[in-house]
């Protein structure tokens, strides 16, 4: 397991058990989340990753009561969800602050204004608000900005907004409802790292959910994969990210680790044959700086030819992916030989 | 023009004036709160009661169904007994009342329907009660709506209490009539006529301006 992410403490921040969600649907049912089990380390950011209608968006709703278990538990920081209702969920609501893709800002309310409005209804002696809010409207970086409305914002400015809102009540735990989706990529990297800041600083525990794998990459320590209402894979985003075992998980990998193909390889790859094998290598840790190429060459006597790569850090560590050419009548020599290194690989098919 | 037909038309003016005024006044008071339990408490919303909803909203079809000269003269007996009479000034302000509430309460909820759910769903998820959504998101947001579907009320109330004449509601338009129709004196009816034109038009460009300053949805005042 990874060394650097924060080890669980005993009692996760939030908790999925055997959660079922299903919605009426022509007299039936059809199911969001079906059987969902999750945990939500404390003091952590986990992504759940899912393409749309996976389910991910009612699994976050769950966590702050704004939809109902049809079966199963949801707890959170300690509480159970599933039973809270009225007051209590309200308090408890109060403990967990939520972002969203479209922001959700007052528009006749000034930036100050949206900031103070969960104290507000928190009941928060007004005295006691003014001051709050201008510390919060500082740590999003947005000082100048105070009297402005949202609709005089940039979307990256609206979501800095809607983050300061969400720590209002000094919750323990933030909900982000694809709060990158909206932006531009630029924006999407200052956003993400405000969440990651806050996360430090605070110790504010954040589940997100996201269709974009570099979004979890960036700031996620954990990581579930949601499809078709089922957690198919979870585990910490460096191992997810070395060893991939779904197939949805390694189509949402494909676009962020340099392993997508390039064009005119992938227009002729074919799954079997006796063309040259497109052979994907995953290098993790310490061996992802290993010249493993050249000892490929000189070692065995083959060629492999390079089709796409690239080495970037998840979670602090090193981590590389190469897609190579190699013909067919190597590919397991080679294979054996970057097994020995503990290296990971994946035969991709064969050019026809 | 005599000074005596001048002061006629000024008075009716006045007459005008208030029965609109307090009708609207009124009319605003029934029609805001019925506005918004209408646009909040259908199957699931934030203060779901379906049935209740469905009976406030047959009734409220029913009374703008009624054509107002009929509900004028259907609702005498109410009309005696909540003004004490039936006819005057003051008594045609219990039917045009009974016409602005509903027409207000239809307006309101239009206007708190176009508010996006998801401000609904930040408020909850903010641990807001339904009276905390409705009176810090739903109503403040709506404002620059309902601020110009109420002067859309007071415009419709001012050609209604043209009418209110049958039961001796006196006004303008009563005047217009009397003066104009039945003594044949075309140019009080003219005069009649204008001063509605300016009326209509002031309450329409100052509800505009109101709803103009509470809106801030777009981006027009751009700061520096």
């Amino acid at each position: 397991m990874s060394q650097m992410s924060p080890v669980p403490q005993a009692a996760p921040a939030i908790a999925f058990r055997d959660v079922v969600k299903t919605w009426p649907h022509r007299g039936g049912a059809v199911a969001a989340l079906d059987h969902v089990d999750l945990q939500v380390p404390r003091g952590g950011i986990t992504g759940v990753i899912g393409r749309s209608g996976a389910g991910k968006s009612t699994l976050l709703r769950l966590v702050n009561g704004l939809e109902r278990a049809s079966s199963g538990q949801v707890e959170v920081l300690g509480r159970d969800v599933t039973a809270a209702s009225g007051r209590g969920l309200r308090d408890l609501r109060r403990n967990v602050g939520m972002i969203f893709q479209h922001f959700n800002l007052l528009a006749n309310r000034t930036v100050r204004g949206n900031v103070a409005l969960p104290l507000e209804i928190a009941g928060t002696p007004r005295g006691r608000i003014g001051p709050r809010v201008d510390e919060l409207i500082d740590l999003v970086g947005l000082g100048p900005l105070a009297d402005r409305y949202p609709a005089q914002l940039s979307g990256g400015q609206k979501q800095r907004v809607g983050i300061a809102r969400a720590l209002a009540t000094e919750p323990k735990v933030l909900l982000s409802d694809e709060a990158t989706s909206a932006l531009d990529p630029e924006t999407t990297t200052s956003v993400l790292a405000l969440l990651r800041n806050i996360n430090r600083e605070l110790g504010l525990t954040i589940l997100l959910i996201t269709h974009e794998m570099a979004v979890v990459r960036d700031i996620c320590q954990h990581v579930a994969v949601i499809e078709a209402g089922k957690i198919v894979e979870s585990g910490s985003t460096y191992d997810i990210f070395a060893a991939p075992t779904h197939e949805v998980t390694r189509s949402f990998l494909s676009g962020v680790t340099g392993a997508a193909l390039p064009g005119f390889i992938a227009r002729r790859i074919v799954p079997e044959g006796a063309g040259p094998a497109i052979l994907r290598i995953t290098f993790a840790g310490d061996s992802a700086a290993e010249p493993v190429l050249s000892r490929i060459g000189s070692q065995l006597g083959v060629d492999a030819s390079i089709l796409s790569g690239a080495i970037e850090e998840i979670d602090g560590r090193p981590f590389g992916n190469l897609t190579v050419e190699v013909p067919a009548a190597d590919l397991s020599r080679v294979r054996d030989f970057l097994h020995a290194r503990q290296l990971g690989t994946e035969v991709l098919g064969h050019v026809g | 023009m005599s000074a005596n037909l001048a002061a006629l038309i000024w008075e009716a003016t006045l007459q005008t004036l208030y029965m609109v005024a307090v009708s609207g006044l009124i009319g605003t008071a029934i029609g805001l709160p019925l506005g918004v339990f209408l646009a909040t408490s259908k199957r699931g919303e934030l203060m779901s009661a379906p049935l209740a909803n469905r009976i406030l909203g047959l009734i409220v079809n029913a009374m703008r169904s009624i054509p107002f000269i009929i509900l004028v003269v259907a609702i005498i007996p109410f009309t005696r007994a909540i003004a004490g009479t039936s006819i005057g000034t003051t008594a045609a302000i219990v039917p045009l009342t009974l016409a602005a509430a509903p027409f207000i309460a239809r307006i309101v909820e239009t206007a708190i329907r176009d508010v996006d759910g998801g401000l609904i769903e930040a408020a909850r998820a903010m641990g807001a009660n339904p009276g905390q959504i409705i009176r810090k998101v739903l109503l403040p947001e709506a404002l620059p709506g309902i601020v110009l579907g109420l002067t859309l009320a007071m415009v419709s109330l001012i050609g209604y209490s043209a009418m209110v004449g049958a039961v001796g509601g006196e006004g303008l338009g009563d005047l217009g009539i009397r003066y104009g129709y039945q003594r044949f004196m075309p140019g009080v009816m003219l005069v009649v006529v204008v001063v509605l034109i300016v009326l209509v038009q002031a309450v329409q460009s100052t509800g505009e301006w109101i709803a103009r300053r509470l809106d801030h949805r777009a981006a027009k005042d751009r700061g520096p």
